[in-house]
């Protein structure tokens, strides 16, 4: 008989995003039951107070938001997870966190909308409102899985991003994704890269909560370990208080989108396969990228020189990856559950390199590898 | 005044940069002088307590003292205390909000944070009005009264906060004003020392926008309609309905033994640990 591996184990992505979760020390969870995410608040529901860590259900997803930056500000990794509706009722808090610099992460498990839309069918439709959908300039890290191996690791890998640039990290994921069961090897407990915020070594009067360090980073105190500071969604000054100096509001600003811009490669992820000579370059991303990677492999088998990317981290925007495949590929193809959201992102990039061409579809069914086959055969 | 200058000096922030935001004249002020005062007298450490607040006039208030202090979004300080709380329950959490912050945009939290009896103190500075966007009516602005988006009078009838607050599950609820300055601090006290969640909430003027649209005189003028208006419980108790017409209740409100959730939540922690419950 096969010895069967302690660690296999047949997890739905919602799971494996809890247990991701739980692995990355995140022992705070609030949330507000939405399908298709309810999964996660459910287990985290059972398995945080074994951990001595909290959960709670709040009235509402503002209010989650709210309970767990609240959480985070005394040093307790925290998240939420929700989908469209609840990701819209979020959308100033999370502003809030890149302002005031608090670390956490939010799921969002994408359905059809807009509004109440599809609660049971994927949708790929938030990716630009996870850029774009709190107000004001922001820099904004979002990753999305399109395994359910890689819920369990980007869900560590989100923490570890918002431990790391004092940020929000959006993890997306779609309903296929999130409600799908595969079997899956969770690497051994201590096998697993953690990284915990950096807290302030000076003495408590030496500190500056928002100074300006080149990393771009400033050291995070947690509330109640007698570093006395203030935080706040209005523009500050290095100190934390308010300012309405051009001096001041320049720089702070400058230093948001420079902590992460001066470390993409730390951040962006993805594969990338057999694009060097392509014919056509395929880039897609969760669940599509998985029909995306075997229509591929089926052009191939026809004899057409196919490449694939996949974009594991979809902001910051993996400029570095695409332009090059733009610059070689006769024609890039970006097939998404949306009426074209990346495939902008990628239009954008292309100063008049190659020509993009798109697969659409928002009628609440997934994108088959046979359809975008036959997209390549089409555009090739 | 000694005593209120060591007060001054040991609770306020040295390394921010006064004068402050509010107009002359404000009852603001006056609250934060009563929070600090309760604060002394019980004596909790600087570090432990958590500051908290939302947006408004109201809302500016904890970047002035030296404790954790965190200026939330409008409307929702309560959901971020919670987690605060929550996350670290050694934490002495206050939270301090105006009327259309908390019982506006933030009823809804505010409402729920009561009926979880949650352990934290809300502070509701009921101006009647928005001071911060200038004067625009508010969930408390008694029907008939002017303010800048009600210039043919208010048609809306005003919350009752305190009895919000009772009738939402808070432990404790008591109301004062900015006038009876020495019962504010002691109302303050026992909300603090409370356990459970606990509501004060501190009748104040904006003479600047609701007095002035309302031509109700200045700080002067507005503190004498606190003082003839305001009836202790106690007094009210020997008073007939019809002397009470257009009057309100000052005093504790509400003063209740209730579970508390941080209690509840690591009995639940216990539990859990044990195997227990789940399936029972
Ligand atoms: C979501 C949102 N809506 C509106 C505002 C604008 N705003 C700032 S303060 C305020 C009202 C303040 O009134 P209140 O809570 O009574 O506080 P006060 O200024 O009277 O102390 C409003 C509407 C905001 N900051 N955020
Ligand atoms: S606007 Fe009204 S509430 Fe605000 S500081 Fe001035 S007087 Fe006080
Ligand atoms: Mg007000």
């Amino acid at each position: 008989m096969k010895k069967r591996n302690v660690n296999e184990v047949l997890l739905q992505g919602n799971e494996a995003v809890a247990e991701g979760a739980l692995r990355a020390g995140c022992r705070f969870f609030a949330g507000y039951p939405i399908t298709p995410a309810t999964e996660i608040a459910e287990i985290m529901s059972v398995k945080l107070p074994r951990l001595d860590g909290t959960f709670i259900q709040m009235e509402d997803e503002i209010a989650s938001l709210g309970a767990v930056i609240g959480a985070s500000l005394t040093g307790t990794k925290s998240m939420t997870a929700t989908s469209g509706p609840g990701f819209s009722l979020m959308q100033e808090n999370l502003g809030f966190a890149c302002i005031a610099e608090v670390p956490c992460v939010l799921v969002n498990v994408m359905r059809g909308g807009p509004s109440t839309g599809l609660p049971t069918y994927p949708a790929q439709g938030d990716v630009m409102q996870a850029r774009w959908g709190t107000h004001g300039d922001h820099p904004m890290i979002a990753l999305c899985a399109s395994t359910v191996r890689e819920c369990f690791d980007l869900t560590i890998k989100a923490f570890n991003l918002s431990e790391r640039f004092r940020n929000p990290v959006i993890l997306l994921l779609d309903e296929v994704v999130a409600h799908m069961r595969e079997k899956v090897t969770l690497p051994e407990e201590g096998l697993v890269e953690i990284f915990d915020r950096v807290k302030p070594k000076v003495p408590p009067e030496w500190y500056i909560p928002y100074e300006d360090t080149p990393a771009g980073v400033p050291p995070m105190a947690s509330f109640g370990e007698g570093y006395r500071y203030h935080v706040t969604g209005l523009t500050h000054d290095v100190r934390g208080f308010p300012t309405s100096r051009p001096d001041e509001i320049g720089p702070f600003i400058a230093r948001l989108f420079r902590k992460i811009s001066q470390r993409f490669p730390e951040i962006q992820m993805g594969e990338v396969d057999q694009v060097d000579g392509a014919d056509i370059t395929v880039i897609a991303y969760g669940s599509v990228a998985r029909s995306a990677k075997r229509a591929v492999r089926d052009a191939r088998e026809r004899g057409i020189k196919a490449g694939f990317v996949k974009l594991t981290t979809i902001w910051p925007f993996m400029k570095s990856v695409v332009e090059p495949v733009l610059k070689t590929s006769k024609v890039v193809l970006v097939p998404e559950m949306n009426m074209g959201q990346i495939s902008r992102e990628v239009k954008r990039v292309n100063q008049g390199y190659t020509r993009v061409v798109t697969l659409n579809k928002v009628d609440g069914t997934i994108i088959t590898p046979e359809e975008i086959l036959d997209r390549i055969i089409e555009v090739a | 005044m000694e005593e209120f200058t060591k007060l001054i000096h040991k609770y306020l922030r040295h390394d921010k940069k006064f004068p402050h935001v509010w107009c002359p004249g404000c009852g603001i002020g006056i609250m934060l002088g009563a929070l600090i005062r309760a604060i002394d007298r019980i004596g909790y450490e600087k570090d432990e307590v958590v500051l908290v607040s939302g947006i408004g006039c109201s809302g500016r208030l904890p970047v002035y003292v030296d404790f954790n202090t965190l200026h939330t979004t409008h409307g929702r300080a309560l959901t971020f205390a919670t987690g605060i709380k929550l996350a670290k329950p050694g934490l002495k959490v206050i939270v301090v909000m105006g009327d259309g912050d908390a019982v506006a945009i933030g009823g809804n939290h505010f409402i729920h944070a009561a009926r979880r009896n949650i352990d934290l103190t809300a502070i509701i500075l009921n101006n009647s009005v928005y001071g911060m966007t200038g004067g625009q009516y508010s969930p408390t602005t008694p029907f008939g009264m002017r303010s800048t988006t009600t210039m043919y009078t208010n048609i809306e009838h005003a919350f009752k906060i305190s009895e919000l607050a009772v009738t939402a599950g808070a432990a404790f609820v008591g109301r004062g004003t900015v006038y009876h300055a020495k019962l504010l601090d002691g109302l303050m006290e026992k909300a603090f020392l409370k356990q459970g969640f606990s509501v004060v909430e501190v009748i104040a003027h904006c003479h600047t926008q609701y007095g002035k649209l309302n031509r109700l005189g200045g700080p002067v003028e507005m503190l004498q309609w606190q003082r003839d208006h305001a009836v202790t419980v106690e007094s009210a108790a020997r008073m007939k309905p019809e002397e009470m017409e257009d009057k309100f209740l000052i005093g504790v409100l509400a003063d209740r033994d209730l579970p508390v959730y941080t209690e509840q939540y690591e009995r639940i922690r216990q539990r859990a640990k044990a195997g227990q419950g789940k399936d029972a």
